[in-house]
């Protein structure tokens, strides 16, 4: 029943708060989707602890998205022992970067008089579940060694069957470990919780940024086609009515 | 040729005589409110100086603006790789202590303290952190500093004199300053629309006025270190940056922006460039000797049909075509060449114009006595207390030539005004002074004119923003005003 609860319930509920909330929050209150940075109050610090956890965690997410997405060419890759061993070392190595700098943040907002200013409620709700992420997330790559291997055999199967509507969890829930399981739950935990809290940010990471002309140029005229217009370069926009 | 219609301005520093009124309308109006306190949209710095923020001018530090690459520009400390990679931390960013920690007072503690032998005191508390604080640093800090150790000689300007120069300028009796209000340029290159990653930033077509969407602004940042002009800022309660609107809202009504409208000294004229977008990047990538020049070539002749065709091919309305005919910073920065960009090294291309102070004359010290006498009535200008490199450094990327030029300007209308009012001028000093930079006395009456006696109508031609085309320029601003902003939906609060 409890697994049932965590592993079928937990995701649906999740997936679905995510896809409305988020949609709605980008949506609706554009105002409030923003990565609410407080380098402008505490610049040094931060240094130490933003680009070791945000690069940690920028590296983890797509590892774990080509273990679910490729995980046939994964085990290929993990063929040789030395391919394996770097990319456990990797991985291993970036989960320890991003609890680094999870702490340093922690630090910083709780010793920082500034930065306690601009902290919600929710903050300490996102400290608390990125800690118990990432630490599960370690443990299980310590105790329950190679992990990016057994991935394809335990978790893409049971991932690919919640994404098409057919939940199995027989693999999931006979796991012989606690922490793969809190691992599991922490990142349904996280997903729901997206819309409500600063992870919005992540979901507008800016990267038409590197495809778009560097000037803007808007016209209020015209609003259909001139507003939303991207096509504008040095010059070249003219005829604008 | 692509023509399209820009609001610029011009501000006349002989004029202006710092007192900051124009600060404290913009204040009232846009940033009074949290997370925005420290911003000042418009601000007035003395000069020599540091500035606000703090050495805003030395992008060695902060990395503004942008650096000629070949035929091209390209941003200095931010774009697509440089902002990408540094998003998640960006190092050229200044810090709230860079500007200053933004205070109020404990007044209610003047009412409610016991009986004593001492007078009560109003305590300064930080409005960020709400903790009593020493106040160490505040808006226009170094105020009249102009000889001050902290501040005069840290001015960035001052890297292009010899040390001798630099030593100088600091002896008594050369001492001088004066000021300089800045507000937003518009820039025709913008640095801080190039910059944000989230496309936030945008420059309107109408009227050349930037600005930054608050609903798509994600606080990536960039925009602050882009601008090298330090003029958007990061509001830190609601995660959003912003920056000077050029009171858009009453120029769309036609009404002069705050600023502009309160100026006390009458410093400051706004009117409508047409101008030919399609030479913007060669222009901002001119040589640095060249970019005074090459700026005024990328404003074009609003009397010449050539340019009314195209510009009304590209749908700018006749009424501003007409508006830049009247427009006075035509006037000073093309006809009479009297108006100089602040800064051009950054290659922005900034729309605001400035006519340098005519400099005071040095005074000597003879036995003791300090002499201010001279021979001629105001002092040549080869005899001013600032080094010309100084000027030609904030307003000339270096190039002497062009402040002489303007100084001698400048210097040819006030001696042609003398011999008309007071006659105590030879006719010929002052046919040689007007023929040396080729000014008849009609021009010089011109200039004078609208100096001096200028009305308001004069020096602002704002043209009409045809409304009636806009239905967004509609709504009612003051209706808003405090709650949700114009444009908004929701209130203005702080995100999760």
């Amino acid at each position: 029943m409890l697994n049932q609860l965590l592993f079928i319930a937990l995701p649906y509920v999740a997936l679905a708060t995510f896809l409305v909330g988020s949609i709605y929050r980008y949506l609706y209150k554009g105002f409030k989707v923003s990565s609410l940075s407080s380098q402008f109050l505490e610049g040094r610090t931060l240094f130490f602890g933003s680009q070791p956890f945000h690069w940690g965690l920028f590296f983890l997410f797509f590892g774990h998205l080509i273990a679910f997405l490729f995980p046939s060419t994964l085990i290929a890759w993990n063929g040789h022992t030395v391919r394996l061993l770097i990319i456990e070392c990797a991985s291993f190595a970036f989960g320890i970067s991003a609890l680094w700098g999870l702490l340093a943040l922690v630090t910083r907002r709780l010793t920082n008089k500034r930065v306690q200013m601009v902290t919600n409620k929710m903050d300490v709700v996102v400290y608390l579940v990125l800690f118990i992420q990432i630490v599960s997330g370690l443990c299980v790559a310590y105790f329950n060694r190679w992990g990016s291997n057994w991935f394809a055999a335990f978790l893409t199967p049971y991932l690919r069957s919640i994404f098409v509507f057919d939940p199995q969890i027989d693999a999931i829930s006979t796991v012989n470990s606690v922490w793969l399981k809190i691992h599991v739950v922490s990142a349904f935990s996280i997903i729901a919780i997206i819309p409500f809290t600063r992870f919005v940010h992540f979901l507008v990471y800016p990267v038409d940024y590197l495809w778009r002309s560097y000037q803007q140029v808007i016209w209020n005229w015209d609003r259909r086609s001139i507003r939303t217009s991207r096509a504008h370069s040095y010059g070249k926009k003219s005829l604008n009515n | 040729m692509n023509v399209r219609s820009q609001i610029a301005m011009v501000f006349h520093l002989d004029k202006c005589i710092g007192c900051h009124t124009c600060s404290i309308a913009c204040k009232n109006i846009w940033t009074d409110r949290k997370g925005a306190e420290y911003m000042w949209w418009n601000n007035v710095e003395t000069k020599p100086g540091t500035g606000y923020p703090t050495k805003w001018e030395n992008q060695e530090i902060y990395k503004g603006g942008w650096e000629k690459n070949g035929d091209t520009v390209s941003l200095k400390g931010t774009g697509k790789f440089k902002g990408l990679k540094n998003i998640f931390h960006n190092p050229y960013m200044p810090v709230l202590d860079d500007y200053y920690e933004p205070w109020t007072y404990k007044y209610q503690d003047l009412f409610t303290a016991p009986e004593g032998d001492d007078q009560p005191t109003a305590r300064p508390v930080s409005l960020v952190t709400g903790e009593t604080i020493e106040v160490k640093s505040g808006p226009n800090w170094d105020d009249d500093m102009g000889g001050s150790p902290d501040f005069a000689r840290q001015d960035v300007n001052l890297e292009k004199l010899s040390p001798a120069e630099r030593e100088a300028m600091f002896q008594l009796e050369r001492m001088t300053f004066h000021y300089l209000p800045r507000i937003c340029n518009h820039c025709l290159n913008p640095a801080c629309v190039a910059s944000c990653p989230s496309g936030a930033l945008y420059k309107r077509g109408e009227d050349g006025v930037v600005l930054i969407n608050q609903e798509r602004c994600r606080a990536w940042r960039m925009c602050v270190t882009a601008c090298p002009y330090k003029k958007s800022y990061y509001n830190w309660h609601t995660g959003k940056s912003e920056k000077c609107v050029l009171c858009y809202p009453r120029l769309e009504s036609g009404q002069a922006p705050a600023c502009f409208h309160s100026c006390v000294g009458r410093i400051r004229y706004l009117g409508v460039l047409l101008y030919d977008a399609d030479k913007i990047e060669r222009i901002a990538s001119a040589t640095d000797e060249n970019l005074v020049e090459a700026q005024l070539e990328i404003y074009l002749d609003p009397f010449d049909p050539e340019v009314i065709k195209q510009a009304a091919l590209n749908g700018i309305a006749m009424s501003t075509i007409e508006a830049a005919q009247k427009s006075p910073v035509y006037k000073f920065l093309k006809v009479w060449k009297l108006a100089l960009p602040l800064h051009p090294e950054f290659r922005t291309l900034p729309n605001l114009f400035y006519v340098p102070a005519l400099l005071p004359g040095m005074a000597n010290v003879q036995n003791g006595i300090y002499n201010t006498t001279s021979k001629s009535l105001w002092h040549g200008i080869d005899a001013t207390r600032l080094p010309i490199k100084y000027l030609a450094s904030l307003f000339s990327a270096g190039n002497t030539d062009k402040i002489v030029e303007v100084l001698k300007r400048l210097m040819a209308v006030r001696m042609h005004r003398r011999g008309e009012t007071v006659g105590d001028l030879s006719k010929e000093e002052i046919s040689a002074a007007m023929h040396e930079i080729n000014l008849n006395g009609k021009t010089a009456d011109e200039i004078f004119r609208l100096t001096s006696l200028a009305t308001f109508d004069e020096r602002f031609v704002i043209p009409p923003a045809h409304r009636e085309e806009s239905i967004e320029m509609l709504e009612n601003t003051a209706d808003v005003k405090g709650n949700t902003g114009f444009g908004f939906k929701e209130r203005p609060a702080r995100g999760l």
